[in-house]
């Protein structure tokens, strides 16, 4: 790879970029060819988002420094680094859904006549910009009418219309049909016969080689390879993309004894078109469940738990089948959720750490309705010893905790409750290596007494650290179910990719 | 061992320091502006600082303060009720309806006048939170809704005209004065207060008031129902105002259809200038019987000085929006001082 040379459009050097807690970004350096399909791998966590959010301007880098078009590149803001050149299509689009798609398309940049919008103009150019991309809907449809594909070809002619150098596309075909993706990529196509270097990132493995000429996989916020995509083949883009990795994912126990069915799910369909799925946790086993975000395995805990309604599904609990219809039910009968989202979802942030213990059971520390407070305050003391939670005081606010810690307020109002079966959504998330393996601790701990713990997350070495069982979803389905024995990094991960290689052909 | 001590005692001083700035950033801060206020116009104002001038203002408060405390439950909710002062005109005709009614004797017609006007309010608070819940529609606009369904109401019941010729021992009750210088209306109001107190305070369900304030989400996925907590506080929000409308007929001895027109908004104005958060879940109701003295305080104040009567509002209104800036601070306050 030559250095330096003046055909890169993008250079990168050390970048690095911290996020309490976790390093999300550990001097990167790469470089993207310019008016090359550059390709960008990596498991979920390994710092793609954050990399294509320093790009974006959304946030700013540690560490390092970034060339752009040969020029130093340090946006403050995303609308900076639209007008540098740089131009990133998000996988959640927002448009102003309330506006027509000709304004949507030049809001940036709407023609004036005296201060007023020329929309007659505005009109015009837009639907120049429209054709360019092939998109054929007037200029003055309102944009809430446009389908998701629809959308992305106008952030894409927006791209045109500010002559953006570098088009970065995050996930752009996660939510399309196969049609619609056959028709960005002849866009994308286009674009690059005009010159326009793009920055594509996709969970769809098969699809790369069809707008990729260079790949780049990071793992663990690390640079592991920049290289010209000819010549791999999917197992060796897995093979990158696993790597072999530093443990600090403790070591496996088998110190409980499994036996008997503690959470059963049959039949379980979380939306009306989604395939059935069925699985089980025994008593004292620890069940993962791998798979990529956005394969349906948050959904799936949530339906079991009540938090969303699902449409058909038996739960069993201890061999009993359940009504389960709201958290309510699911908490009455000895389930419990500690959902992925701690802050928004698990925890009153403005709250005391015994206030948030408690809320899963005030009738344990309450007489005729009436909060007996002594015992509120020794019951939350005794979690917070027997989980170390570090706080000066049970009284304060949970929002001043750290990651770690308030994962663990949420463990311990889980405990004060005493479910059967826990189920955790990415309990490790955004936590530092310490409080993981406090956490890996606890859920070790449970499976000893005899619970079911079911753990949903991204993280595969963690999942291979800690559990009996792994369940690998893909697309919505369950793809694998892998014994402890048959335990292995890059076959798991071709499990979670599977439902996404088949999707194309059909 | 030493380490642990040491923690310990670290532990105490910091949980010391978090009460006292907790104070200080509650109800105390509501509480010193009022002395403020108090001094200012005692020092300035004829007359303010007399018995007859407090007995007057403590007249004055007490129908706001009512329908303050149970404001105070639906804001703390995350919520606002825009209906109580429609309601309280309905439960004034309703009640003096029901105690002019020769039928019953006076006691009979007082009992029953209070029951059916607080039964009113409190049946019509909980439509209004049943709708908003049933149907997750915002509580403004629901209870704007109720504000004039509940005033045509009052005014088919009331047939357009106000009543008058109350019980003689209602009356004679409602113009009672204790020890000088307190109404029987202000001390029914600081009961309601008292009540509204405990219950935030002390109760499993005001726990669950601040919790679903706080985090409505988190809440429902610990497995409880936010939806019946919230209907009975907009329940209760409806009960006050009945107890609302009983005072008002005590003070003015008439019930009158056009009764009440914009308490609501002296209520939420009481509220939050008593430091309850319009995001809901922080609070508290001694602060908003303080807010209510604030503005009572300055309206009065400001009439003793002699100040326009147009200029009231005026100042009334930048206290209120100042009020509301100065929480912003507090909040920011508060996080400096926890994280520090």
């Amino acid at each position: 790879m030559s250095d330096a040379s003046d055909d890169d459009i993008l250079k990168l050097e050390g970048i690095g970029k911290r996020f309490p807690g976790v390093v999300a970004l550990k001097d990167v350096s790469m470089q993207i060819g310019r008016g090359k399909g550059h390709i960008l791998l990596g498991e979920n966590g390994a710092g793609k988002s954050t990399l294509i959010n320093l790009l974006g301007g959304v946030f700013r880098p540690d560490d390092g420094h970034i060339l752009f078009d040969g020029k130093h590149y340090d946006p403050a803001s995303p609308l900076e680094a639209f007008k540098a050149g740089i131009r990133v299509i998000h996988q959640e689009l927002h448009p102003l859904s309330n506006l027509t798609v000709a304004e949507n398309l030049l809001f940036e940049h709407l023609p004036r006549r005296y201060g007023l919008v020329n929309y007659k103009q505005m009109n015009k150019r837009a639907a120049e910009l429209l054709e360019d991309v092939g998109l054929d809907v007037p200029p003055t449809a309102p944009a809430n009418r446009l389908s998701v594909a629809q959308l992305q070809l106008v952030e894409i002619a927006k791209a045109l219309c500010y002559e953006s150098k570098l088009l970065v596309l995050d996930e752009p075909t996660a939510t399309l049909t196969s049609r619609e993706v056959d028709r960005l990529f002849e866009i994308l196509r286009g674009l690059k016969r005009r010159g326009v270097t793009t920055l594509y990132i996709s969970h769809r493995l098969e699809e790369i080689f069809e707008v990729g000429d260079d790949v780049t996989v990071l793992r663990d916020g690390q640079h592991v390879i920049t290289r010209p995509l000819s010549g791999l083949a999917i197992p060796d883009i897995v093979e990158l993309m696993v790597g072999r990795k530093l443990s600090d994912h403790g070591v496996f126990r088998s110190d409980s004894a499994v036996s008997g069915e503690a959470l059963g799910i049959s039949g379980l369909k979380v939306t009306r078109n989604s395939p059935e799925l069925a699985f089980s946790v025994a008593k004292g086993e620890i069940v993962g469940i791998a798979g990529l975000v956005g394969s349906g395995r948050t959904e799936a805990v949530r339906a079991i738990f009540g938090a969303d309604a699902k449409a058909a599904g038996e739960i069993r609990l201890d061999g009993e089948p359940v009504e389960i219809n709201s958290p309510k039910d699911a908490v009455a009968a000895g389930l419990c959720l500690a959902t992925e989202d701690r802050k928004m979802q698990g925890l009153m942030l403005d709250m005391s750490c015994a206030e948030n213990t408690t809320i899963t059971d005030l009738g344990k520390v309450s007489r005729n309705g009436l909060i007996i407070r002594r015992a509120e305050d020794d019951q939350s003391q005794r979690l917070v010893r027997e989980l170390r939670i570090k706080t000066p005081s049970i009284h304060q606010v949970v929002r001043t905790f750290s990651g770690g810690n308030q994962q663990k307020v949420v463990v311990a109002k889980w405990l004060f409750r005493g479910p059967k079966v826990l189920i955790f959504d990415e309990p490790t998330r955004g936590i530092d290596v310490g409080a993981k393996a406090e956490i890996y601790e606890l859920l070790w701990k449970f499976a000893a007494e005899g619970k079911g713990v079911l753990v949903v997350s991204s993280d595969l070495p963690e999942l291979i650290g800690i559990c009996h069982r792994i369940i690998v979803f893909s697309d919505g389905k369950i793809v694998g179910e892998i014994p402890r024995e048959q335990f292995d990094e890059s076959r798991i991960l071709s499990l979670a990719y599977k439902e996404y290689s088949r999707v194309r052909q059909h | 061992m030493s380490a642990s001590i040491e923690k310990q005692t670290e532990a105490k001083e910091t949980s010391f320091w978090d009460k006292l700035i907790r104070i200080s950033m509650k109800e105390a801060g509501v509480a010193i502006a009022l002395v403020f206020i108090l001094a200012f116009f005692s020092a300035t104002a004829p007359y303010f600082a007399t018995p007859e001038n407090f007995l007057k203002i403590f007249v004055q408060i007490a129908i706001n303060t009512v329908l303050a405390s149970g404001m105070t439950f639906v804001i703390l909710v995350g919520g606002i009720d825009l209906s109580v002062g429609s309601l309280l005109a309905l439960c004034t005709v309703i009640g003096a309806t029901i105690m002019i009614n020769p039928q019953f004797s006076p006691w009979q017609a007082i009992v029953l006048a209070s029951l059916a006007s607080m039964g009113t309010g409190a049946v019509l608070g909980a439509v209004n939170g049943w709708i908003c819940e049933k149907w997750k529609l915002p509580s403004f606009i629901v209870t704007l809704g109720m504000l004039n369904v509940a005033s045509g109401l009052a005014r088919v019941v009331s047939d357009n005209s106000t009543i008058t010729g109350l019980p003689q021992p209602f009356v004679d009750f409602g113009n009672l004065i204790f020890w000088g210088i307190f109404p029987s209306i202000f001390l029914i109001a600081i009961v309601v207060v008292f009540i509204g107190w405990f219950v935030l305070r002390y109760t499993v369900f005001g726990r669950f008031v601040f919790a679903i304030g706080t985090n409505e989400e988190a809440v429902r996925l610990s497995g409880h129902e936010p939806k019946r907590y919230k209907i009975a506080v907009f329940t209760i929000s409806g009960l006050t105002a009945g107890i609302a409308a009983m005072v008002y007929l005590l003070r003015l001895n008439v019930g009158s259809p056009v009764a009440g027109i914009g308490y609501e908004l002296n209520a939420i104005a009481a509220v939050i200038i008593g430091g309850t958060s319009l995001s809901g879940g922080k609070g508290s109701i001694i602060g908003t019987l303080v807010g209510a003295c604030i503005l009572q305080v300055l309206s009065t104040g400001l009439q003793l000085l002699g100040a326009d009567d147009n200029i009231k509002p005026i100042v009334i209104g930048a206290v209120i929006v100042l009020a509301v800036i100065l929480d912003s601070y507090r909040g920011r306050l508060m996080r400096i001082l926890e994280t520090r």
